[in-house]
Protein backbone atom coordinates (compact mmCIF):
# COMPACT_ATOMS: atom_id res chain seq x y z
CA UNK A 1 0.00 0.00 0.00
CA UNK A 2 1.18 3.59 -0.54
CA UNK A 3 2.62 5.52 2.41
CA UNK A 4 0.35 8.45 1.51
CA UNK A 5 -3.29 8.09 0.50
CA UNK A 6 -6.58 9.98 0.36
CA UNK A 7 -9.29 7.37 0.03
CA UNK A 8 -12.99 6.68 0.49
CA UNK A 9 -12.15 3.16 1.71
CA UNK A 10 -12.01 2.34 5.46
CA UNK A 11 -8.52 2.93 6.86
CA UNK A 12 -6.21 0.04 7.74
CA UNK A 13 -3.85 0.92 10.59
CA UNK A 14 -2.20 -2.50 10.81
CA UNK A 15 -1.58 -2.47 7.07
CA UNK A 16 0.04 0.97 7.22
CA UNK A 17 2.22 -0.07 10.18
CA UNK A 18 3.44 -3.06 8.20
CA UNK A 19 4.05 -0.90 5.13
CA UNK A 20 6.14 1.63 7.07
CA UNK A 21 8.09 -0.91 9.15
CA UNK A 22 8.77 -3.63 6.55
CA UNK A 23 11.69 -1.82 4.88
CA UNK A 24 13.86 -1.56 7.97
CA UNK A 25 14.90 -3.45 11.07
CA UNK A 26 16.58 -0.37 12.56
CA UNK A 27 13.40 0.85 14.24
CA UNK A 28 12.99 0.76 17.98
CA UNK A 29 9.59 2.42 18.02
CA UNK A 30 6.45 3.03 16.02
CA UNK A 31 4.03 5.75 17.12
CA UNK A 32 0.58 5.91 15.58
CA UNK A 33 -2.31 8.36 15.67
CA UNK A 34 -5.92 7.63 14.78
CA UNK A 35 -8.42 10.47 14.41
CA UNK A 36 -12.04 9.48 15.07
CA UNK A 37 -15.46 10.95 14.34
CA UNK A 38 -16.69 12.27 17.70
CA UNK A 39 -20.33 12.43 18.78
CA UNK A 40 -20.15 16.00 20.11
CA UNK A 41 -18.73 19.17 18.57
CA UNK A 42 -19.12 22.72 19.92
CA UNK A 43 -22.22 21.70 21.84
CA UNK A 44 -23.83 19.99 18.85
CA UNK A 45 -24.86 16.33 18.73
CA UNK A 46 -23.10 15.07 15.62
CA UNK A 47 -24.99 12.59 13.40
CA UNK A 48 -22.21 11.91 10.87
CA UNK A 49 -19.44 13.70 8.95
CA UNK A 50 -18.74 14.00 5.25
CA UNK A 51 -15.13 14.69 4.30
CA UNK A 52 -14.37 16.38 1.00
CA UNK A 53 -10.83 16.64 -0.43
CA UNK A 54 -9.08 18.28 -3.33
CA UNK A 55 -7.41 14.95 -3.77
CA UNK A 56 -4.33 15.63 -5.94
CA UNK A 57 -3.30 18.60 -3.83
CA UNK A 58 -4.15 16.80 -0.57
CA UNK A 59 -1.81 13.95 -1.52
CA UNK A 60 0.88 16.46 -2.45
CA UNK A 61 0.39 18.32 0.85
CA UNK A 62 0.65 15.13 2.92
CA UNK A 63 3.91 14.27 1.16
CA UNK A 64 5.18 17.81 1.82
CA UNK A 65 4.38 17.41 5.54
CA UNK A 66 6.27 14.11 5.69
CA UNK A 67 9.27 15.75 4.00
CA UNK A 68 9.12 18.60 6.55
CA UNK A 69 8.96 16.20 9.49
CA UNK A 70 11.95 14.28 8.16
CA UNK A 71 13.98 17.50 8.01
CA UNK A 72 13.64 17.71 11.80
CA UNK A 73 13.49 13.99 12.73
CA UNK A 74 15.75 12.64 10.00
CA UNK A 75 15.67 9.00 11.14
CA UNK A 76 11.87 8.67 10.92
CA UNK A 77 9.67 7.17 8.21
CA UNK A 78 6.06 8.30 8.11
CA UNK A 79 2.81 7.16 6.53
CA UNK A 80 -0.52 9.03 6.44
CA UNK A 81 -3.91 7.94 5.11
CA UNK A 82 -6.92 10.29 5.17
CA UNK A 83 -10.48 9.14 4.57
CA UNK A 84 -13.09 10.96 2.45
CA UNK A 85 -16.84 10.60 2.02
CA UNK A 86 -19.43 9.82 4.68
CA UNK A 87 -18.10 8.66 8.08
CA UNK A 88 -20.23 7.47 10.97
CA UNK A 89 -19.52 8.15 14.65
CA UNK A 90 -16.46 6.24 15.86
CA UNK A 91 -14.97 5.70 12.40
CA UNK A 92 -11.34 6.64 11.71
CA UNK A 93 -10.87 9.74 9.56
CA UNK A 94 -7.05 9.73 9.58
CA UNK A 95 -4.25 7.36 10.50
CA UNK A 96 -0.61 8.36 10.93
CA UNK A 97 2.32 6.02 11.53
CA UNK A 98 5.85 7.18 12.38
CA UNK A 99 8.73 4.73 12.80
CA UNK A 100 12.15 5.59 14.21
CA UNK A 101 15.07 4.03 16.07
CA UNK A 102 13.95 6.16 19.05
CA UNK A 103 10.51 6.67 20.58
CA UNK A 104 10.92 10.41 21.12
CA UNK A 105 11.34 10.97 17.38
CA UNK A 106 8.44 8.67 16.52
CA UNK A 107 6.07 10.47 18.91
CA UNK A 108 7.21 13.94 17.82
CA UNK A 109 6.98 13.22 14.08
CA UNK A 110 3.51 11.74 14.55
CA UNK A 111 2.29 14.79 16.48
CA UNK A 112 3.88 17.24 14.05
CA UNK A 113 2.15 15.49 11.15
CA UNK A 114 -1.38 15.76 12.58
CA UNK A 115 -0.85 19.41 13.54
CA UNK A 116 0.31 20.24 10.00
CA UNK A 117 -2.57 18.27 8.45
CA UNK A 118 -4.96 20.56 10.28
CA UNK A 119 -3.08 23.63 9.04
CA UNK A 120 -2.56 23.06 5.33
CA UNK A 121 -4.15 19.94 3.77
CA UNK A 122 -7.13 20.78 1.47
CA UNK A 123 -9.71 18.57 3.18
CA UNK A 124 -12.98 19.78 4.71
CA UNK A 125 -15.45 18.39 7.25
CA UNK A 126 -19.16 18.77 6.53
CA UNK A 127 -20.78 18.19 9.90
CA UNK A 128 -24.32 16.87 9.97
CA UNK A 129 -25.92 17.31 13.37
CA UNK A 130 -29.36 17.14 14.93
CA UNK A 131 -31.19 20.05 13.31
CA UNK A 132 -28.79 21.05 10.55
CA UNK A 133 -25.41 20.92 8.90
CA UNK A 134 -22.33 23.12 8.74
CA UNK A 135 -19.02 23.23 6.88
CA UNK A 136 -16.22 23.44 9.43
CA UNK A 137 -13.55 25.96 8.57
CA UNK A 138 -10.22 26.01 10.39
CA UNK A 139 -6.94 27.34 9.04
CA UNK A 140 -6.15 29.27 5.88
CA UNK A 141 -3.90 26.79 4.06
CA UNK A 142 -0.49 28.37 3.49
CA UNK A 143 2.42 25.92 3.36
CA UNK A 144 4.87 28.84 3.28
CA UNK A 145 3.67 30.23 6.64
CA UNK A 146 6.77 29.67 8.80
CA UNK A 147 4.99 30.76 11.99
CA UNK A 148 2.39 28.01 11.55
CA UNK A 149 5.11 25.46 10.91
CA UNK A 150 6.98 26.58 14.01
CA UNK A 151 3.78 26.23 16.07
CA UNK A 152 3.41 22.64 14.89
CA UNK A 153 7.05 21.91 15.70
CA UNK A 154 6.68 23.44 19.18
CA UNK A 155 3.56 21.37 19.93
CA UNK A 156 5.34 18.25 18.70
CA UNK A 157 8.27 18.82 21.04
CA UNK A 158 6.22 19.85 24.08
CA UNK B 1 -8.89 31.80 -23.08
CA UNK B 2 -10.67 29.01 -21.28
CA UNK B 3 -9.92 27.85 -17.71
CA UNK B 4 -11.49 25.35 -15.34
CA UNK B 5 -12.43 26.66 -11.90
CA UNK B 6 -12.63 24.23 -8.97
CA UNK B 7 -14.53 25.11 -5.79
CA UNK B 8 -14.74 23.15 -2.57
CA UNK B 9 -16.79 22.82 0.61
CA UNK B 10 -18.97 25.88 1.30
CA UNK B 11 -17.60 27.74 -1.74
CA UNK B 12 -18.92 24.87 -3.86
CA UNK B 13 -22.30 25.01 -2.13
CA UNK B 14 -22.54 28.79 -2.65
CA UNK B 15 -21.68 28.46 -6.35
CA UNK B 16 -23.95 25.46 -6.84
CA UNK B 17 -21.15 23.57 -8.62
CA UNK B 18 -17.65 22.33 -7.87
CA UNK B 19 -16.40 22.75 -11.40
CA UNK B 20 -16.98 25.66 -13.76
CA UNK B 21 -15.49 26.41 -17.17
CA UNK B 22 -15.06 30.11 -17.91
CA UNK B 23 -13.45 32.36 -20.49
CA UNK B 24 -11.07 34.99 -19.12
CA UNK B 25 -8.94 37.66 -20.78
CA UNK B 26 -5.38 36.74 -21.77
CA UNK B 27 -3.01 37.36 -20.03
CA UNK B 28 -4.62 36.51 -16.71
CA UNK B 29 -3.66 35.79 -13.12
CA UNK B 30 -5.51 33.87 -10.41
CA UNK B 31 -6.76 37.25 -9.26
CA UNK B 32 -8.27 37.93 -12.71
CA UNK B 33 -10.14 34.62 -12.53
CA UNK B 34 -11.35 35.36 -8.98
CA UNK B 35 -12.57 38.89 -9.92
CA UNK B 36 -14.64 37.58 -12.80
CA UNK B 37 -16.04 34.85 -10.57
CA UNK B 38 -17.16 37.21 -7.79
CA UNK B 39 -18.66 39.56 -10.41
CA UNK B 40 -20.82 36.60 -11.39
CA UNK B 41 -21.38 35.30 -7.81
CA UNK B 42 -20.99 38.11 -5.25
CA UNK B 43 -21.67 35.74 -2.32
CA UNK B 44 -18.24 34.20 -2.80
CA UNK B 45 -16.49 37.47 -1.94
CA UNK B 46 -16.77 36.70 1.80
CA UNK B 47 -13.93 34.18 1.33
CA UNK B 48 -11.49 36.59 -0.27
CA UNK B 49 -9.44 37.16 2.89
CA UNK B 50 -9.39 33.61 4.22
CA UNK B 51 -9.18 31.33 1.18
CA UNK B 52 -6.13 29.74 -0.41
CA UNK B 53 -5.63 29.15 -4.11
CA UNK B 54 -4.05 26.50 -6.30
CA UNK B 55 -3.17 26.24 -9.99
CA UNK B 56 -3.08 22.78 -11.55
CA UNK B 57 -3.27 21.16 -8.08
CA UNK B 58 -0.30 23.05 -6.66
CA UNK B 59 -0.44 25.85 -4.08
CA UNK B 60 -0.25 29.26 -5.73
CA UNK B 61 -0.52 33.00 -5.04
CA UNK B 62 -3.25 35.33 -6.30
CA UNK B 63 -0.58 36.91 -8.52
CA UNK B 64 0.28 33.61 -10.29
CA UNK B 65 -0.12 33.61 -14.08
CA UNK B 66 -2.88 31.47 -15.54
CA UNK B 67 -2.69 29.83 -18.95
CA UNK B 68 -5.17 28.32 -21.40
CA UNK B 69 -6.56 25.06 -20.01
CA UNK B 70 -5.31 25.59 -16.46
CA UNK B 71 -7.28 24.40 -13.44
CA UNK B 72 -7.66 27.16 -10.86
CA UNK B 73 -8.91 26.10 -7.41
CA UNK B 74 -10.26 28.27 -4.60
CA UNK B 75 -9.97 26.66 -1.16
CA UNK B 76 -11.89 27.78 1.95
CA UNK B 77 -10.07 27.39 5.31
CA UNK B 78 -9.31 23.71 5.75
CA UNK B 79 -10.66 21.36 8.44
CA UNK B 80 -9.16 17.94 7.81
CA UNK B 81 -7.88 15.48 10.36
Amino acid sequence: MPAVAVTSDPLDLQGLIEEISRTSTADGAIASFVGLVREENQGRQVSYLEYEAYEPLAVRALQLIIDEARETWTDTRIGVHHRTGRLELGEASIIIVAASPHRAHAFAACRYTIERVKQIVPIWKHEHFEGGDVWLEGATADPGDEAARETARRIACA
Amino acid sequence: MRVTIRLFARLRDLAGSGELVRDVTNPATVETVWRSLVDEMPDLRAYERTMSVAVNADYAKMSAKVHEGDEVAFLPPVSGG
